[in-house]
């Protein structure tokens, strides 16, 4: 499949993830939509991955062109999931302590 | 390198001595021992001094400004330290975690002065910001704590979203992650290109929250406890500037001037929104977020001019906007009272505590003499020596006058109002810390190469 549709997908899946974190009003959901972001960043990278892989193929068949970035998906799986384990961790104690995960209780800082 | 490992080690080495000791007030001590060793190591290393031999290859390159920035991140921190560590050890009861994640943040920041490539950016950005996640909702029963904590949680992640894209998008335009690739120099951006730039600046300015993307900080550091805003607002941001110039000092600020006109708007409105709203605080707390927003904003200067003036700048900026800062929110956080009200009368009572106020104040408004001013100085005329300024220059010099405003405000009230502030005993090393620290402005401020001429030498 030619590149452009794996860009195009990908930056459908990442501004699906941005309005949910720009509208949605639960914090699970918001967090839902930034593993969503991530994942997109996931696919765009092994994509270009594939196409750089694939420019240098055709002079050299063992050449490991394009392979940093699918070593940067790993570390960004590992990120997201350093991440997951404190974001839950401060959305379970929001929970503990208001009974609610719904951001718009969140406006005792205004004042 | 040292600096990068062994603050990991000793981060590591601090949690689990928590199981170990009992005794709080040890932790502050252990903690002040490694910074120092931490600090002469990555001193000694600029002169040529690795403990640790290893091939870095094309993730990260050790300069002479990295190795200052990080001496500057590590002395402030040292200083912060010895002022606060009674302050962290009555956050809450896991005062070894604590100094822990100080420790991982500082890790972090060894990375971000030193990346040549956007796998250690995103990396060391977030060694930096995880940490800091944990320690705005340390204390666990406070719902203010809760919400900023949760706050800047879902904030950061979703930067750090932003700029993955954007990493991503340069990827698969220049097919590598490095930022030091030179062959394409001053090529025109390809449409992908600039957009993953932007989307990297965005993020990057999320971090040093720079207008339009600040509206965070207020909320954030008003509701984290006091001391690790004490942290955040000074060491974390100064990094998040070593990342910004590290990235626009390679080919991807030689553009052409193509990102200057953004960068251009960002400064004028980070230093209009932060200046500006903060003349409306009542609170001595809130003040200082929306200040160092404001500051932000000149700092985003050096970002702007990207030459060897900008980079000295920086430097100063840095170390005499953390010194300031630290040893204001030393002062402020055994306060009773955050609002300006709560300074009444404070010169009466605690007369050294009150003029070494003054010479932070001063510094961070810019007045001469004092290490502010010629940080200001050095921005601007970095930012004159590109040639292509003049408006922007006047409208930095207009709102520096408007934050003399707020900032004489705790001074008026320190000097020239009645009241009785109820303040309690500090320790003699406390008091000498502080005044080491206004002396050190003060200095600073008559003889910049003081520390300026590390940078060569």
């Amino acid at each position: 499949m030619p590149i452009q549709y794996y860009i195009t997908l990908a930056i459908i899946l990442f501004c699906i993830g941005v309005v949910g974190v720009l509208t949605r009003r639960n914090a699970i959901i918001i967090f839902m939509c930034i593993e969503l972001m991530l994942n997109a960043v996931n696919l765009l990278l092994v994509a270009f991955s594939k196409m750089i892989n694939g420019f240098a193929y055709a002079s050299d068949k063992a050449s490991l062109a394009g392979m940093d970035g699918q070593l940067f998906v790993f570390f960004i799986m590992v990120v997201a999931a350093a991440e997951v384990s404190v974001g839950l961790a401060i959305i379970v104690m929001m929970y503990r302590n208001t009974h609610s995960v719904d951001i718009n209780f969140l406006n005792r800082l205004k004042n | 390198m040292n600096t990068i490992i062994l603050s990991a080690v000793f981060g590591v080495v601090l949690m689990l001595s928590g199981i170990f000791i009992e005794n709080k007030s040890a932790f502050k001590n252990i903690a002040a021992v490694a910074l120092a060793i931490l600090l002469s190591l990555n001193i000694a290393e600029s002169y040529g001094f690795q403990i640790f031999r290893i091939n870095t290859g094309v993730f990260l390159h050790f300069s002479k400004f990295g190795f200052l920035f990080n001496s500057i991140c590590l002395g402030a921190t040292l200083l912060y330290t010895i002022l606060s560590g009674r302050d962290i050890e009555n956050v809450g009861n896991h005062v070894a975690e604590y100094f822990a994640l100080i420790f991982f943040v500082l890790c972090g920041v060894g990375i971000v002065t030193a990346y040549t490539n956007l796998l250690m950016l995103f990396i060391g950005i977030e060694i930096i910001s995880i940490p800091l996640y944990i320690l705005t909702g340390s204390d666990k029963r406070n719902l203010k704590g809760n919400e900023a904590s949760l706050k800047y949680f879902l904030m950061g992640s979703f930067s750090t979203g932003i700029m993955l894209m954007g990493i991503a998008l340069l990827y698969g335009t220049n097919g590598s992650f490095s930022v030091d690739r030179v062959s394409r120099e001053m090529m025109p951006l390809t449409y992908l290109e600039a957009l993953g730039l932007i989307l990297i600046f965005v993020s990057l300015s999320f971090k040093v929250s720079a207008a339009p993307f600040h509206f965070w900080t207020p909320d954030v550091y008003d509701g984290a406890p006091t001391v690790f805003t004490s942290f955040m607002a000074t060491i974390v941001k100064v990094a998040g500037f070593a990342a910004f110039i590290r990235l626009f000092e390679s080919r991807y600020g030689n553009m052409g001037g193509q990102t200057d006109r953004l960068i251009a708007v960002v400064i004028v409105l980070t230093l209009a929104f932060g200046n500006l709203t903060a003349v409306f605080q009542q609170s001595v707390k809130r003040m200082l977020a929306y200040s160092s927003i404001a500051q932000a904003g000149f700092m985003m200067f050096a970002v702007y001019a990207v030459n060897d003036a900008a980079k000295e700048g920086l430097l100063l900026y840095a170390a005499s906007y953390c010194l300031a800062t630290i040893a204001i929110f030393a002062v402020l956080v055994k306060m009773e009272d955050y609002s300006f009200e709560g300074f009444n009368g404070f010169a009466k009572s605690e007369p050294l505590l009150a003029g070494v106020l003054v010479v932070c104040l001063l510094s961070l408004a810019g007045i001469p003499l004092t290490s502010g001013f010629l940080a200001k100085y050095y921005m601007l005329s970095a930012a004159i020596k590109t040639g292509q300024v003049g408006l922007l220059v006047v409208l930095a010099v207009l709102f520096a006058a408007v934050s003399v405003y707020y900032y004489f405000r705790v001074i008026q009230a320190m000097y020239f109002k009645e009241g009785n502030v109820v303040y309690p005993a500090v320790s003699v090393s406390y008091k000498f810390t502080l005044v080491f620290i206004a002396a050190l402005i003060i200095a600073l401020g008559i003889f910049p190469n003081l520390l300026l001429q590390f940078l060569y030498f």
